[in-house]
């Protein structure tokens, strides 16, 4: 039983920072109506931002992690202005976006490889100590803890600026229509600067996140796959299906691995992957996929 | 450069070449995206190794078993995600793709993700041209059919092809199934060139790759593919002097064309004897035609 706990608490801790990266990736979604692969790029930078912060120039934790997260803010909306506003302008199909995003995935992973700091795997310095919290017999890592709660501290920041704020209901209105939107008066090209920005900055958390449970290699982006399937799982441009496909995805692979095999985790989830799409391609969550052409 | 090593090279750019062939059906002539291609490569490799090694067939059959294996595997894709749209499809490919390639890493009668060596070298130029060349006639015949215009119709607008009567759902599997065929051939030359193979070879990079070769000569040019495939296969070698830094260039000039010629290399024109012809006319006499070319 508290095998099956711990596996459970690991898994929501995971799914939690999937949920970083899917939310992220599915706020972008919902307002162009592309799959930005070049998130898993930003991901990787904002695990080297935080890394080189506590390492090379000795910063505390938190300063590193908001270096990170805001590197990262900045740089998915760079990436917007130079990869993806010049083809919005010309009302390219989404696929050219897709394409591009690729270009600057590659472009990013191997300028890192090529760069000084090389293919190596690093290890973050470590912060929050080793012995684990002890409850009742179940042990939890000091890591998987932090990972949760800061992972569930942004999300519940992120849903208060898209529910509360005048810029979120600028980001809702997008969502529903973007056209309209700036019909109405939304100054869309605003609306999604400030969305890639949003989707930068968890993509560095995510990064630095990820970083400190793994190590940092230039391809730690790959890992961005997983939320993709998380962001299907939960309805591609929803973001509670964002959420719950995330934790739903990160508690079925740690039990994958936990109780099959660590070798059919990555299967596992491309076949829950293949069989969403199959039952319900609109996901847990999602909106028709009529108008998704 | 000794004979050897540009030898390699096309060898290699041809086998791509069949690859990007076959997607160039699908995503320039259909319109519709794949991330899964390589998965089809894989199967095709595999299938054309138990063909020549486990079953002791002559190589060119075992090709046209690969073939139909990855066609087959193709069926049941579409079956299942051709109805899903935009995004969903790629995803859904991406996700069979790398499915196709976990598989194998598990299948221990193919050696697993350790890979399978010693399968005999058969793949020459000669053979890689003669595949080539068959492939393109194939698919140029195919495009200037009736069918081949029902594919274009589909790309252009799918709803007014539909109420003209065309089956949408059966061209677009058609498409997918002689494109993953073209693939399986490619894979099984691939295979039978490095003399092993492994799962690894055919990761969602390989995928984005022949994508990008697509697109890099033009959606919707036939021409345009050769070109990119060409192109694009050589380009890191002559590169390879910059070593690590040529696939950054890679990644920035992939974003370069995207927004400066979207529309890649051919942009949709063909090279035929007729074009030349006219493009020849128009430098003798120099004055301009009324068309530029067979703008498709």
């Amino acid at each position: 039983m508290s095998g099956f706990l711990q596996q459970l608490i690991n898994g929501l801790s995971i799914g939690s920072v999937y949920a970083l990266m899917a939310v992220g990736y599915s706020l972008v979604y919902s307002i162009m109506n592309f799959s930005n692969f070049a998130h898993g790029g930003v991901i990787m930078i904002g695990s080297y931002i935080g890394f080189f912060a506590m390492t090379a120039f000795d910063l505390p934790f938190a300063t590193a992690f908001c270096t990170a997260a805001l590197g990262t803010g900045l740089l998915a909306v760079l990436i917007e202005r130079v990869a993806y506003s010049p083809l919005r302008r010309r009302n390219a199909p989404f696929l050219y976006f897709i394409i591009s995003a690729m270009g600057i995935s590659i472009f990013l992973e191997n300028i890192i490889i090529a760069s000084p700091i090389g293919p190596t795997f690093r290890t973050y310095p470590r912060v929050f100590g080793m012995e684990p919290f002890k409850i009742g017999g179940v042990n939890i890592g000091r890591l998987d803890v932090m990972m949760f709660v800061i992972s569930t501290i942004s999300l519940i920041i992120l849903v208060f600026i898209i529910e509360k704020t005048r810029t979120g209901m600028g980001i809702r209105a997008s969502a529903y229509n973007l056209k309209a939107s700036a019909l109405m008066g939304v100054n869309t090209d605003r609306i999604i600067l400030i969305v890639f920005g949003l989707g930068g900055l968890l993509a560095g958390i995510a990064g630095v996140l990820f970083g400190m449970k793994y190590t940092v290699y230039p391809q730690i982006g790959n890992i961005t796959l997983k939320s993709f399937i998380a962001a299907v799982f939960g309805g591609l441009g929803s973001l509670p299906g964002a959420v719950i496909g995330s934790v739903l995805l990160g508690i079925i692979e740690t039990f994958t691995s936990g109780y099959l095999s660590s070798q059919f985790r990555d299967l596992i989830a491309f076949v829950l992957l293949i069989f969403i799409l199959v039952v319900r391609p609109r996901g847990l969550m999602g909106k028709t996929t009529e108008d998704k052409a | 450069m000794d004979w050897f090593y540009i030898k390699g090279i096309l060898i290699l750019s041809g086998i791509n070449l069949m690859a990007v062939l076959g997607l160039s059906l699908l995503t320039g002539f259909t319109g519709l995206f794949s991330f899964g291609h390589a998965g089809f490569m894989a199967i095709g490799g595999y299938v054309t190794a138990v063909g020549t090694m486990k079953l002791g067939l002559p190589f060119v059959p075992s090709l046209l078993m690969g073939a139909a294996g990855a066609a087959l595997a193709s069926f049941f894709i579409g079956k299942i995600t051709l109805n899903l749209k935009g995004d969903y499809f790629c995803i859904a490919t991406l996700g069979f793709g790398e499915a196709i390639r976990l598989v194998l890493d598990n299948v221990q009668y193919f050696g697993g993700a350790r890979g399978w060596p010693g399968i005999p070298v058969t793949t020459d130029l000669t053979t890689v041209v003669i595949i080539d060349i068959i492939g393109v006639i194939i698919l140029a015949n195919l495009i200037n059919s009736r069918h081949g215009r029902n594919f274009k119709a589909i790309r252009e607008e799918e709803l007014a092809s539909q109420t003209i009567g065309i089956n949408v759902f059966r061209y677009k599997m058609t498409a997918l199934m002689i494109s993953a065929a073209y693939a399986g051939v490619a894979g099984g030359m691939l295979g039978h060139l490095l003399g092993f193979l492994q799962p690894k070879m055919f990761q969602f990079v390989k995928s984005t790759e022949l994508t990008i070769t697509v697109i890099f000569g033009g959606l919707g040019s036939i021409s345009g593919s050769v070109i990119g495939a060409l192109v694009l296969t050589s380009l890191p070698e002559i590169l390879r002097t910059f070593a690590i830094w040529r696939l950054v260039v890679y990644g920035a000039a992939v974003v370069f064309i995207m927004i400066s010629r979207p529309q890649g290399l051919m942009g949709g024109y063909e090279i035929t004897f007729g074009n030349i012809k006219k493009l020849l006319s128009r430098f003798a006499y120099g004055k301009k035609p009324a068309a530029g070319g067979d703008k498709q």
